[in-house]
């Protein structure tokens, strides 16, 4: 595949999967729990509606709140260029996209932590705090997972790195891989507030993370947050699914089909997480993610102590 | 085959530095006893295929130590902290979060060290210096960082897996019986101190090691 078809397949799969992707966690739960549960497809029908409905605002919000969801996603939607999907690069690769790409979740991250302030509810500035607490612990954990990545090639590209990963990561020769790849998979849990670490069912004041800080928005507003937290499962779904699956060595069509069945896979995964781990206690969860932080930077340290590997 | 046996130590390491992370102690001792099992494997995975080192010598260690370190050991802490009464939580002086990273400072401490000193023999896992290292600090710190005595205990035991580690560079070396006396004295080592552990809940209602300090006659 050449020319302008790999950016074509890249933005179908990034602009359409991710709903699918929420769809398949939902019914692993529901299945697991016993229930026949909404159809795979309710997210997008979730989202559609959201597009149709009017937008009820604050009389003290800004034009802050209003940039909150569109920032947030527009800036997953850049991530998610960034991140390579069917082939080793995304279109929008450079040296040092790494970076950019934990810069932008941070902005996302950043602007809904903003919105959230700007309604002046005490409620929602109580959810922006975790979230920023939250965020605090999770990143170190994002940065270190993502050099084991980088560390091998030298490179702070995902296109450099992606030359230089080990595709049988899954044998003995580099367990350092699946160190990173479970870390991965705890950092993907905790930024898209899933169980261990927030729960996205819960509508309970106290207990609530992420929810409460998007409470305010309505409409097309909130549409763009369920499909911007969408896009970010998806975007961590494919991180993930490239460490485990050798995604672009198989390239071309081939390569999208084995990413397609990997992302809807992690679904699965997170979905069978919710189902049978109980959420953390508030106080637990930096300790839980500092854990996860010191294992990826002891992956790190045995990779650059190895060498080459 | 030094991929498997780097994977092994990796393993060894992580559950280490869960041991120092956990709350819990429970999950400590079950974690200390998944440790077990894993140096259990790691002479039948270093030495076999090379043929240096008799099949037998590598099968009594492996067994020994699976069942001493894997079995027997754990469940005496198990059941000795049951019944010394001792609370669920493991009680650090530090906080849990602090010792994680204290954990990963002596992990990455630990393979500096491995690069500046040099091993006595042939070392055929990449990982097996650093994984000794930091085996044993981590221990140190469990011995240290906290304030009860099972958790304590489990610091000593994982200090004799450090210990084990570095005797792999010499599984060749050492006869069987000396493998073996040591592993027994850590056995009868645990049994005292599981005694010892009962009489100190008996005898002040706990088990917190901070009131043996101020012991007077």
């Amino acid at each position: 595949m050449n020319g302008p078809i790999p950016v074509l397949v890249h933005a179908v799969l990034l602009v359409m999967l991710p709903p699918l992707v929420l769809g398949v966690v939902g019914k692993t739960k529901s299945w697991v729990a016993g229930r026949i549960g909404p159809p795979i497809w309710q997210p997008y029908a979730d989202v559609l509606k959201l597009l149709r409905k009017g937008v009820v605002m604050g009389a003290p919000t800004t034009w802050v709140f209003r940039a909150g969801p569109i920032v947030g996603l527009a800036s997953v939607l850049v991530a998610g260029l960034i991140v390579p999907l069917a082939a080793g690069a995304g279109p929008l690769s450079f040296e040092g996209d790494v970076i950019a790409f934990a810069a932008l979740l941070g902005l996302g991250r950043f602007f809904t932590m903003a919105a959230a302030l700007d309604t002046g509810s005490s409620f929602e500035g109580m959810g922006a705090s975790r979230e920023a607490a939250f965020g605090a612990f999770t990143e170190p954990g994002l940065f270190l997972v993502l050099a084991i990545v980088c560390v091998p090639a030298r490179s702070v590209s995902f296109a450099g790195a992606w030359t230089a990963l080990p595709w049988d990561a899954w044998g003995p020769r580099h367990p350092v891989f699946l160190l990173a790849a479970a870390a991965l998979f705890v950092v993907l849990l905790a930024e898209n507030a899933r169980i261990p670490v927030d729960d996205p069912a819960t509508h309970l004041e106290l207990t609530m993370v992420h929810e409460v800080m998007v409470l305010d928005h309505s409409g097309p507003d909130f549409a763009f947050i369920v499909y911007g937290g969408a896009v970010k499962l998806f975007v961590f779904a494919a991180l993930l699914v490239h460490l485990l699956l050798p995604v672009p060595a198989a390239g071309g069509w081939v390569g999208a089909g084995l990413l397609v069945a990997g992302v809807l896979g992690v679904g699965v995964l997170v979905g069978a997480v919710e189902s049978s781990v109980a959420r953390l206690r508030l106080t637990r969860v930096p300790g839980f993610l500092i854990g996860v932080a010191a294992l990826a930077a002891v992956g790190v340290a045995v990779l650059l102590a190895r060498g080459q590997p | 085959m030094t991929g498997a046996a780097d994977a092994l130590l990796l393993l060894v390491l992580i559950t280490g530095l869960f041991i120092v992370w956990s709350g819990r102690l429970a999950a400590c001792v079950r974690a200390i006893a998944v440790q077990g099992a894993l140096l259990a494997a790691l002479p039948l995975v270093m030495w076999a295929p090379g043929g240096d080192v008799p099949v037998a010598h590598l099968v009594l260690m492996s067994v020994g130590a699976l069942a001493v370190k894997a079995g027997i050991i754990p469940a005496l802490l198990l059941r000795s902290a049951r019944e010394a009464g001792a609370r669920r939580e493991v009680e650090p002086y530090v906080s849990l979060h602090v010792s994680a990273l204290l954990g990963a400072g002596l992990v990455v401490l630990s393979l500096w060290l491995a690069r500046v000193l040099v091993p006595p023999g042939p070392v055929t896992a990449t990982l097996l210096l650093p994984a000794g290292f930091a085996t044993v600090l981590l221990g140190f710190l469990m011995l240290v960082a906290r304030k009860y005595a099972v958790t304590q205990v489990v610091g000593y035991l994982m200090l004799d897996n450090g210990v084990f580690i570095f005797g792999q560079t010499l599984a060749g070396s050492i006869p069987v019986v000396v493998e073996l006396g040591i592993l027994l004295d850590l056995l009868v080592a645990v049994f005292v101190m599981g005694i010892a552990i009962y009489h100190i809940g008996r005898e002040f209602d706990h088990i917190d090691t901070r009131a043996l300090n101020s012991l007077r006659d």
